[in-house]
């Protein structure tokens, strides 16, 4: 069986598009195979910024001939007489049989004509050529464009060639005004304009000829080990992991090598974050640190070449470096000359979003939040001090107006802490300034201290009531704002510091921030709505932290957030108890017994029928009944003594101990009898049980396997 | 190794190998722009059908950027080379890579990579996709494919190629400062005369003068001027294609281009405005969208104005024969 080849040849792909690219196609041509009858051994990618490649062995060559049956005309309309009527005529040539061979098949509607037909698999070569450039077009890029005149087709960027072979053949597929052939391109400035790719099979290898490592995990390890052999020059060195870094230049380069490069030793005088992050982001270079892990004055660069025989390109990469770590020298120098406390009212000259004013409203704003939030931790007897937090609020936006931020964007509230220290600001409002933005995903750390992780929440919590007032709710894939983000940021930083916050309290009080300004007059969502809209947010930020950060079970998730989600903390503790004992067989029992109190309940209230609120012990008859009633003030004391003081875990082995009392109920007595006042009192005597025992979780929402 | 090419002899052999190309050299636009994307001669003739390649120098001010002539890496007003091609070649990266040994550059010794670099400017509704040009880890060259220019999509396409003429020649030059870079050189003396002497007055001054001296009120008083003018000619023009009864000629010689010279104008008061911090939150948003929206009318009309120039040569043919 032969194997297949597809390479869309390309100008530059944007390094961050290229993987996911790849593997879409990828998936593409293996369901086109297996949709087709095509299925083969393994379809294996390849990619590089100038080619999308996929490699299908053992294709079939053609698609196997199918049976089909088709069915014609009622059998008493295409015979008269025992003739066959014009019908069958027309049916049997239809179906490409000769009349006499046309048999009949009995449905529920009646007896019918029936002919089995063979359809001719079609040649694979065919197929692909017909079914591919719909795949190919249909690749989702998150930026594309036109580039032919009447603008037939968008791609990520023109492309230039294609090769399409089933071993040595052409197919002769067509995308976006280029026939697809045998001739490849090699590398831009080391390999040959035009490289013949001979069978799919060599297609590697060809293009390795050609100074192309197709593989990105080859390119991956060349590099690797480029890093490694240029470190060893410096004795002792090391360079710094980094491994968005490394992905960018595996998908940066076609045939890569790296170059050990030096910079003045004066420029380690500046913050290592200002000199990593000019190497990184704007450089691509990996830093290199000492045997001490401290940054050491050398970077490496991945070339897209073979190397540097006369020392040309590390030359122009220490030259631009060094204009780089002087612009930023320049630039810090230049902003030490206005302290933070000056810039605080140039702030009102910074959009912070075009409906919700300048960064000095939000400095405003945030310093009350931020104070609200530490008063409320102190009175729950947390260690913050909150002038602090009002010093940090007040000046943390102020880096935006420096020099070195608007050059180094990424380095906000960074650069501000870095700034603050310089100008003796005591450390707490340095930290504070500096961690503001943390947590920026959900790998990174929560603020490293309690006053920046209350200005982190206060600054976030401030952004989101403002977008969610206006209307700017995240739905779908939609969050321009990162809100999502933001909240998640507030989840994990209350976890992280355990505090005791109310999540509605802190966004309600947000939201009074903005009660008479300018910005309130274009809002659109207040009151109840803004509520409701805000508390389904983070309910679903809480379910994400649960679920996709501690990873438990959805169910488990939602049980304990049916049970209350406002204190993050205390949801987290409960969450977690109810994952460490719902394996237990008790605990499993009682949640089926629950899901079925609450069908009992249900149905009863949809009856209209009467519940005994508070029920009589006295007027309930059988033992089982009676053991259960007596059983439920005892176990919910103690549950109700363990949850106070966070005790959920032995708190819900209380609950479990209930079981076989439960179990025996269901087994004897029977809830809804004829009799109306004893049912309304076992239906009171369930309602109490449900209410008392599920302050902790809804039990009801836990997924058993028996019924 | 033979020494490095001039400033001057840098933009010469750019602009001889575009000439080869088949491109029109024009000079530099004589309004203030902040790129070369500005002038007319990129932001009008990328609207429309007709095919056009150009390239000229052009000087770009940008008043924020002005630093007193101090900065080795900045200035307020730089150069820039910039080509337009439409539509683009299916060879326009070789080309350009061509255009990199015209000016002495041997590729097989320098690291070259084209990284993503999509393209913005909302005071022109104009977008684009395409990269940054990376020579040994400097930024040489902006390549964009224009998608969109004042609101309307263009169809063919066009590719710009902007070259940062002052990064070029100082990296060819091997100095650290823009102002060692070696503009002339006379030949029969050797003479030397660098960018500092050709330069730094101006940058000295013209940062004094945006960044200390421009009188706030009257610059404002300028830009409203400037931008009541344009679109009032914009006004008058969308009349007189509503006119059933204005003649086809009287559509083409309406002057259009004067009012793109004002709405310049506008843009670079509005930079001068910011430089100043003169510019209030609310104020800077509106403003934006003021010059955008003249941006957007002018296109718009360039090319309803481009589309009677059709039907007149229509005409006329269909009349002499």
């Amino acid at each position: 069986m032969p194997d297949f080849l597809l390479e869309i040849g390309t100008e530059e792909i944007p390094a961050r598009m290229i993987q996911d690219a790849s593997q879409e196609l990828h998936k593409r041509l293996e369901d086109l195979l297996n949709k087709n009858a095509l299925s083969c051994n393994e379809v294996k990618r390849a990619e590089t910024p100038r080619r999308l490649t996929l490699i299908a062995s053992g294709i079939p060559t053609t698609q196997p001939d199918e049976q089909e049956q088709l069915i014609g005309p009622a059998t008493k309309v295409a015979y008269k007489d025992g003739q066959p009527t014009p019908a069958a005529h027309a049916f049997a040539k239809k179906a490409g049989v000769d009349v006499s061979k046309l048999q009949t098949v009995t449905t529920p509607k009646g007896e019918y004509l029936t002919a089995t037909v063979t359809n001719k698999g079609k040649p694979a070569a065919q197929v692909l050529a017909e079914l591919l450039p719909k795949e190919i077009a249909s690749i989702y890029w998150p930026k594309n464009m036109y580039w032919r005149a009447g603008k037939p087709e968008r791609f990520v960027r023109p492309v230039r060639w294609i090769v399409a072979l089933l071993d040595g053949e052409i197919i002769p597929l067509e995308f976006g005004g280029i026939k697809a052939g045998k001739q490849s391109r090699g590398h831009r400035i080391l390999g040959p304009q035009q490289v013949s790719i001979a069978a799919p099979s060599q297609y590697v290898a060809t293009m390795q000829g050609a100074h192309v490592t197709a593989l990105s995990a080859d390119r991956e390890y060349k590099i690797r080990k480029a890093l490694d052999a240029a470190t060893r020059t410096v004795p002792g060195a090391r360079w710094r992991e980094d491994a968005d870094l490394l992905k960018t230049v595996v998908n940066l380069t076609e045939w890569p090598s790296a170059i050990l490069g030096n910079f003045d030793k004066q420029y380690l005088s500046l913050p290592e974050e200002v000199l990593v992050t000019v190497m990184r982001d704007h450089q691509k270079y990996f830093a290199v640190e000492d045997a001490e892990h401290k940054l050491a004055p050398h970077f490496l660069a991945v070339l897209n070449t073979d190397g540097d025989p006369d020392g040309l390109i590390r030359h122009g990469n220490e030259r631009v470096l060094r204009a780089r770590f002087n612009d930023a020298r320049f630039f810090w120098d230049t902003d030490q000359k206005i302290s933070l406390e000056q810039r605080v009212k140039m702030l009102s000259a910074v959009t912070f979003q075009k409906d919700l004013g300048s960064y000095y409203d939000k400095t405003g704003r945030v310093q009350k939040l931020a104070t609200d939030i530490a008063l409320a931790l102190g009175k729950a007897e947390f260690d913050v001090r909150g002038e602090m937090v009002a010093d940090a609020a007040r000046l943390s936006k102020t880096d935006l107006t420096t020099e070195l931020v608007k050059e180094f964007t990424e380095l906000q509230g960074i650069i501000g802490g870095l700034y603050a220290r310089a100008q003796g600001l005591p450390q707490p409002v340095a930290d504070a300034i500096y961690d503001q933005y943390k947590p920026e995903s959900t790998e990174d750390a929560a603020p490293r201290t309690l006053e920046g992780a209350v200005l982190s929440i206060a600054d976030k919590a401030d952004s989101i009531a403002g977008m969610f007032a206006l209307g700017l709710v995240p739905s779908g894939s939609k969050d321009p704002f990162a809100l999502r983000r933001q909240a998640n940021g507030i989840v994990k930083t209350i976890v992280e510091h355990k505090l005791t916050l109310n999540l509605a309290q802190i966004m309600a009080d947000a939201r009074s921030g903005y009660q008479a300004s300018e910005a309130e007059k274009k809002f659109t969502l207040s009151g109840e709505a803004y509520v409701q809209a805000i508390r389904g947010f983070f309910r679903e930020r809480l379910e994400f932290y649960l679920r996709d950060v501690l990873g438990l079970a959805y169910d488990v998730v939602n049980a304990t957030l049916a049970a209350g989600a406002d204190d993050v903390v205390d949801a987290v503790a409960r969450a977690l108890a109810v994952a460490k004992v719902r394996p237990s067989a008790d605990f499993e029992s009682i949640s089926v017994a629950f899901k079925r109190m609450k069908n009992i309940l249900r149905q009863a209230e949809e009856a209209k029928k009467k519940i005994a609120a508070p029920f009589n012990p006295a007027a309930l008859t059988d033992e089982e009944e009676k053991k259960l009633a007596a059983a439920v003030p005892q176990i919910a004391k103690s549950v109700k003594e363990l949850s106070a003081s966070g005790q959920y875990e032995p708190a819900l082995i209380e609950i479990s101990r209930l079981r076989p009392t439960v179990d025996a109920f269901f087994d004897k007595v029977m809830v809804m009898v004829e009799d109306e006042n004893l049912r309304a009192q076992r239906l009171g005597l369930l309602q109490t049980l449900v209410n008392e025992f599920s302050s902790i979780a809804d039990f009801s929402e836990i997924v058993t396997e028996k019924k | 190794m033979p020494t490095a090419p001039t400033y001057q002899e840098l933009i010469l052999s750019l602009q001889k190998f575009w000439a080869q190309q088949g491109c029109v050299l024009q000079q530099p636009y004589d309004i203030e722009v902040g790129a070369g994307t500005m002038a007319p001669e990129t932001f009008l003739r990328v609207l429309g059908p007709k095919p056009y390649k150009v390239a000229y120098v052009q000087p770009s001010r940008r008043p924020a950027d002005g630093r007193y002539g101090d900065n080795p890496n900045r200035l307020y007003k730089h150069m820039q080379l910039q080509v337009i091609l439409k539509p683009p070649p299916e060879n326009v990266q070789e080309l350009y890579l061509e255009s990199l040994k015209a000016i002495g550059i041997d590729l097989r010794k320098h690291d070259i990579k084209f990284e993503e670099d999509n393209w913005e400017a909302p005071t022109l509704a104009a977008w684009g996709v395409g990269w940054q040009v990376m020579l040994d880890g400097l930024e040489i060259t902006q390549f964009t494919y224009f998608q969109q220019c004042g609101g309307i999509d263009l169809d063919p396409i066009c590719a710009e190629l902007t070259y940062g003429l002052e990064r070029i020649a100082a990296f060819l030059q091997d100095v650290d400062s823009i102002y060692d870079i070696v503009w002339a050189r006379d030949p029969q003396t050797g003479r030397e005369v660098k960018y500092r002497d050709v330069r730094y007055q101006d940058e000295l001054q013209l940062s004094v003068y945006n960044f200390e001296k421009a009188d706030v009120e009257k610059t404002w008083k300028h830009l409203e001027m400037y931008e009541g003018e344009s679109q009032a000619l914009i006004n008058q023009f969308n009349a007189l294609m509503a006119d059933k009864n204005a003649s086809p000629a009287e559509k083409e010689r309406f002057p259009l281009l004067a009012a793109y010279e004002l709405c310049l104008k506008c843009s670079h008061l509005f930079n001068l405005l910011d430089a100043r911090g003169a510019i209030s939150v609310t104020e800077r948003v509106g403003v934006i969208a003021r010059i955008r929206q003249l941006a957007v009318g002018l296109a718009k009309a360039y090319v309803a104005q481009q589309n009677v120039g059709v039907e007149l040569a229509k005409q006329q043919k269909g009349g002499a024969a």
